[in-house]
């Protein structure tokens, strides 16, 4: 008899060929601490051979344990250090340089994208912070693969309501700069609260503090396994059995992952972080998380009931994978970027998810306000409030949450935005035209909230 | 080094798919320690555990072969290493 039954053999071609299972990412964590240095220029040659030499072979080890193993991995990407934590004996006000550096040297290990041209400034802004934000537009116009992200908010410190004013201009200026491309920069930057240090999902990638000085984290993907898996169950099923479906399958796909993660660790000889147990979509038809809450039962996503169904396969893909692997980190749990996920689009598309409804989605779900394409005309106000209110679900439920709003220059909603790749396209969605202008310009900081009458 | 690995092959069934297959098997030390066939409405279905010695043949060579050898008798072909199966479906 074989060791392994030929059931449990046909189930894994059937999740890898029919239902697009795969690796969503292996993102290697560079510490770029050592890379500090008096000028920009002197800081990008440092930073780009260190990368380099880290992430040489990446790719390489990426692709073979592809072949051997059977399973997709779709992104091979690099975080590093936070670079505003890195700039701050860096005497400049411009960063560009060292985020053309980062470009180029993830161009010449072969990655789609590299994280790190971030900054935290939840409490406060330092020199080097300012620099690096006042450098976000020039930076992600000028550049194919970086991306950046700020923290501007946590249940520790509050809420920057200045900073996140700030990120509202900077996302506009940035959306002006790479109008060409339907604002494609703005694709690629993200704002955060409570951001987490090891997530390997990209525009927030970043190494954090607390981490090794190369280490390899792994995100897991899937949502087309979950929904054949729930599509399949009869309609009489009820929630609980759905909940353990979803936990079962959950536990499989990260234990690829976690595969995946301790045999890139070892080939590369670096520590192996976490595995994200996140279903992430992507724009393939079928690999959509909007379509398991619709075999759930909700007509379109969006719907009355949507919330609900997101809880529901949040928290059941959290204990599933929780059994699969020791190492659970990063955002871990469901994605809805708007644009990346065939599902979503359609029900933006037929008027059945809007912003508000998006907004309340967040506040069970793994991320939050991602890939939404809004009206280019938007005033920055409305989009700081927009990026507060995400942010006010993150820091009084204890969370992370992120905002990542495109500004479509020069399109209105229902226009048609796309960015190609694995950042799909959307409609343009309507935004509320009621101001948020006076509470806007009152800025300062939002205190933080008390943690103790939990209610 | 010796690696165990799952070799599926699924397709229309005809005459010479398990000759064809083990022959590439053999010609590249690839040693069957099991076989598991079936056909189901003329479709082939086979599941074989193999030990590929990497030290005469790397795996990528052996998977490259067996490439060769789906195109020529038009039948879906994969070798991946079995503890992606082991590890995915038991604690």
């Amino acid at each position: 008899m074989l060791r392994i039954s030929p059931e449990e053999i046909a189930e894994t071609l059937v999740m890898v060929q029919q239902q697009h299972l795969d690796i969503r990412t292996v993102t290697l964590g560079i510490s770029i601490a050592e890379c500090s240095a008096d000028t920009a220029e002197e800081m990008s040659r440092r930073l780009y051979e260190r990368v380099t030499r880290a992430a040489e072979r990446l790719v390489p080890v990426c692709e073979a344990i592809e072949r051997e193993y059977g399973i997709p991995i779709r992104n091979k990407r690099i975080s590093v250090s936070p670079v505003a934590s890195v700039a701050g004996r860096c005497a400049c006000d411009d960063l560009t340089p060292v985020a053309r550096a980062m470009d180029r040297a993830a161009a010449a290990v072969g990655v789609d994208f590299i994280g790190g041209f971030s900054a935290l400034v939840q409490k406060g802004v330092g020199h080097a912070d300012d620099a690096l934000i006042r450098s976000i537009p020039a930076a992600l116009a000028s550049t194919e693969r970086v991306c950046s992200s700020v923290n501007v908010a946590s249940t520790r410190a509050g809420i920057n309501m200045d900073a996140i004013a700030r990120m509202a201009h900077t996302i506009k200026e940035t959306a002006a700069l790479t109008a060409e491309a339907d604002s494609i920069g703005c694709a690629k930057l993200v704002v955060f609260a409570n951001m987490v240090e090891d997530n390997p999902f990209m525009a927030g990638a970043v190494h954090g503090a607390g981490e090794a000085d190369v280490v390899v984290n792994v995100g897991i993907s899937g949502p087309g396994v979950v929904r054949a898996v729930v599509a399949a169950m009869p309609e009489t099923a009820d929630l609980t059995a759905v909940a353990e479906a979803i936990k079962a399958t959950s536990f499989k796909i990260t234990r690829a992952g976690e595969l995946v993660a301790r045999e890139a660790a070892r080939r590369l000889g670096v520590a192996m972080g976490i595995v994200d147990l996140s279903l992430a979509p992507t724009p393939a038809e079928g690999d959509s998380v909007a379509d398991i809450l619709e075999a759930m039962g909700v007509e379109r996503c969006g719907a009355p009931g949507t919330t609900t169904a997101l809880a529901l396969l949040n928290d059941a893909v959290k204990k599933g994978g929780a059994m699969g692997t020791s190492s659970i980190g990063g955002l871990s749990g469901a994605f809805i970027p708007v644009s990346e996920d065939a599902g979503m689009v359609r029900a933006v598309a037929c008027g059945a998810l809007n912003l508000e409804k998006l907004e309340a989605m967040t506040a069970v779900c793994s991320v939050g306000l991602d890939m939404i394409a809004i009206p280019g005309d938007t005033p920055a106000e409305t989009i700081a409030g927009i990026i507060s209110d995400a942010c006010a679900i993150g820091v009084i439920n204890n969370k992370t949450t992120a905002a990542r709003l495109i500004p479509v220059a020069g399109k209105k909603a229902g226009d048609h935005a796309s960015w190609g790749g694995l950042l799909g396209a959307a409609p343009v969605m309507d935004v509320s035209a009621w101001s948020s202008a006076k509470l806007i310009a009152r800025g300062g900081r939002m205190p933080a909230p008390l943690g103790s009458l939990r209610n | 080094m010796k690696t165990r690995a799952v070799l599926s092959v699924l397709g229309e069934d005809r005459v010479g798919i398990v000759a064809a297959i083990a022959t590439a098997l053999a010609e590249n030390t690839v040693n069957i320690e099991d076989i598991s066939q079936t056909i189901i409405d003329g479709i082939f279905s086979m599941t074989m555990l193999v030990t590929v010695d990497e030290d005469a043949h790397a795996f990528d060579d052996v998977q490259a072969r067996l490439a060769e050898v789906a195109e020529r008798i038009g039948m879906q072909i994969t070798l991946q290493r079995e503890d992606v199966f082991r590890f995915m479906h038991r604690v």
